[in-house]
């Protein structure tokens, strides 16, 4: 397959989980995603799949965590607000190990917000949106090209570590129409001791998050926290520009995709910016990051949000030390690389004298 | 002499949590009965859900998946569509089935599911210690009803069998109860023909037990079974509603 | 000819099985179990039929019934 077809974004993403087995989808319409299961209900049936159209985003997560359990890779759709309705269901599907994959395409929050693109659920999916001690993997994809190629990548993670995995996109990223280059599949292998079939020729299994006995529940977290600390060896980045960078700036998604155009800029006029593009934001790259922050002492987060990744960045490089400078813009407009630009230029002005 | 009754190969035996008196015990035998009946120990696949029915798990000798509250009729057509050919059941009280999760079981039953729906009505809140339920009936005293259920207030105790024969997509819908031989005798018919639906590929069934709760009814175990013939049956009437 | 047999250990004193035995052979006695329930009993086991009602009522699987 080596041509390449112009797709929108929540098309790829689509196109990426039926090519990586996913065969079954629960979703509800939600704008800005509702390419997603639109592509779904036309073409899950010609690979044998199933589509359904749930009531609500709260049952499509649940009937996620029913077809996972069975060991079948399966995937869920929405944004913002309705993947708030399904904490409840992630945090279940992480404490009995179900896999699966959720899409959220940020809109603008809180509340109903809007529809134009935001970074606003960092926090929500990188710190374990809903109750209790548990984590996602969170892929945050730049392109379209990314979205399918990171949703492939999330059924092989879901599987591995027997977890939710999370791609955290936006509007921008769903609506915006790119070149893609499909690729085949090659399919892995995982263990499948657990999965529900029916207790034919062995013991009974059960899924289950309930813990009541004395200590039950606190090895079970350990368990669940070995397993997250252990999937440190998933994480990955992105860096451009870095040759003697002295001001790194930070960004993840559409807005490291318009930075790109942003730094280009400055370092036609000369600035030394360097640009990090976290792809896992959970694992989030502390040590990458904490590396770099050896030699280079300033950094800036850019964000579409009020204050979220800036966080983990200060952790990674340590505010005190050195300079962790901040540009937010909450939804409701989308910056111009320009706009972009005037702020890195603004913070290097300031930092590098 | 011969052993003519015995404990069915569904249910593990080990004590069960349930208070003296309460008719889950009776309930999950007859359901491991049919189990044990059409041979399908080995090829259910059951849906646990939350409430005093929560260990249901513990009890039964069956691959099972835990939901949350409410959602069992969701997960459950999560499982059925990834395996069709697996015998698949829910198991909800009235809070689970009733209040939180009113649209999983009315959408799962209007998409005609091949799942069978087993719905433990006692009228009232079990597990978190007797707070009104969707089915809690009119006068009827609970913690957050201590002055008697007020239809001005509270509105109305729901009829789920029959409010799930409305909808197109559902097949068999019933409400039976084990007070006395004489209906636990037509429960067992009912459970029966239950199952064959799924079995028989024919759509999604749906089986109410009513059931007794004398800890949060504060009666003794006998006093139960009284107001189940006196007060609930005639409000909630046993028989098959649909499918029939 | 019949006999039932009690496991009296998971017996809960509920009651239930006195309420459906058609001869009204049962009863819950003063005995009792190591819960601290006081459990079934039959009175005069010569007069059981084995129709099993009392087995079938029990919530707790207390009762075997042998013909």
């Amino acid at each position: 397959m080596p041509k390449a077809i112009f797709v929108k974004g929540n098309e790829a993403i689509a196109m990426g989980a039926i090519e990586a087995g996913c065969r079954f989808y629960f979703g509800y319409p939600i704008t800005p995603q509702n390419e997603i299961p639109e592509y779904m209900a036309r073409h899950l049936p010609d690979e044998g799949g199933t589509f359904i159209q749930a009531e609500s985003e709260i049952a499509s997560i649940n009937m996620l965590l029913g077809a996972g359990a069975t060991g079948a890779r399966a995937m869920t759709s929405s944004s913002s607000p309705g993947i708030s309705l399904k904490q409840e269901g992630i945090s279940y599907m992480c404490g009995s190990q179900i896999p699966g994959v959720i899409v959220n395409m940020s809109r603008s929050g809180p509340g109903l917000g809007g529809i134009s693109p935001s970074q606003g659920d960092y926090f929500q999916s990188t710190r374990g949106g809903g109750h209790g001690d548990y984590r996602t993997i969170v892929l945050a994809p730049h392109s379209v090209q990314e979205n399918y190629d990171l949703t492939m990548k999330a059924f092989d993670l879901a599987d591995k570590y027997r977890n939710p995995v999370l791609i955290l996109g936006d509007a921008i990223l769903g609506q915006m129409k790119e070149p893609l280059k499909k690729r085949n599949y090659r399919k892995k292998e995982f263990p499948r001791d657990w999965i529900l079939t029916g207790a034919k020729g062995r013991e009974k299994r059960l899924l289950k998050s309930l813990y009541l006995s004395e200590g039950e529940l606190t090895d079970h977290n350990w368990l669940l926290f070995k397993k997250y600390r252990a999937m440190k060896r998933e994480i990955m980045y992105e860096t451009e520009f870095m040759e003697g960078a002295k001001l790194i700036v930070v960004a993840f998604g559409s807005v490291a995709r318009i930075l790109k155009s942003a730094v280009q800029m400055a370092r036609d006029q000369g600035m030394k910016i360097g640009l990090f593009r976290p792809i896992t934001l959970f694992p989030f790259p502390y040590a990458a990051l904490e590396k770099i922050s050896q030699t280079v002492k300033n950094f800036m987060a850019l964000e579409l949000n009020t204050g979220q990744m800036v966080e983990d960045l200060k952790l990674a490089v340590g505010h005190k030390m050195n300079h962790v400078d901040f540009y937010g813009r909450p939804p409701g407009s989308i910056p111009s690389p320009d706009e972009l630009f005037y702020e890195i230029k603004k913070v290097y002005n300031k930092r590098i004298k | 002499m011969k052993q003519i009754f015995d404990k069915p190969e569904a249910l593990i035996d080990i004590p069960f949590h349930f208070c003296p008196g309460c008719h889950h015990g009776i309930i999950h035998r007859l359901v491991a009965e049919c189990i044990d009946k059409y041979g399908l120990r080995e090829e259910t696949i059951g849906v646990s859900s939350v409430g005093c029915s929560v260990f249901l798990y513990d009890y039964f000798n069956v691959d099972v998946v835990e939901a949350p509250h409410g959602r069992a009729p969701a997960v459950a057509t999560g499982v059925k569509r990834a395996r069709p050919d697996n015998f698949v059941f829910t198991y909800q009280g009235d809070g689970d089935l009733a209040a939180i999760g009113t649209a999983e079981i009315i959408h799962a039953a209007n998409r005609g599911e091949h799942i069978t729906v087993i719905f433990v009505n006692n009228t009232v809140f079990g597990m978190t210690g007797g707070q009104m339920a969707p089915t809690t009936m009119e006068g009827q005293e609970t913690t957050t009803t201590p002055f008697g259920r007020n239809m001005d207030m509270n509105g109305f105790p729901i009829k789920m069998t029959e409010l799930l024969a409305e909808l197109p997509g559902s097949c068999f819908t019933a409400r039976v109860a084990v007070d006395n031989i004489k209906n636990l005798m037509k429960a067992k018919k009912i459970l029966n023909r239950a199952f064959e639906v799924q079995i028989n590929g024919e759509g999604f069934s749906f089986v109410e037990f009513l059931s007794a709760c004398p800890t949060n009814w504060k009666m003794s175990p006998k006093q139960a079974l009284v107001r189940i013939e006196e007060e609930m049956i005639p409000y909630f009437p046993l028989g098959i509603v649909k499918g029939g | 000819m019949a006999e039932i047999r009690f496991r009296e250990e998971r017996c809960k004193g509920c009651g239930l099985c006195v309420t459906v035995c058609p001869k009204k052979l049962l009863k819950v006695g003063a005995k009792i179990n190591r819960s601290g329930y006081p459990v079934a009993e039959i009175d005069d086991m010569g007069s059981c039929t084995g129709c099993a009602f009392c087995a079938e009522m029990c919530p707790d699987l207390v009762i075997t019934v042998f013909k």
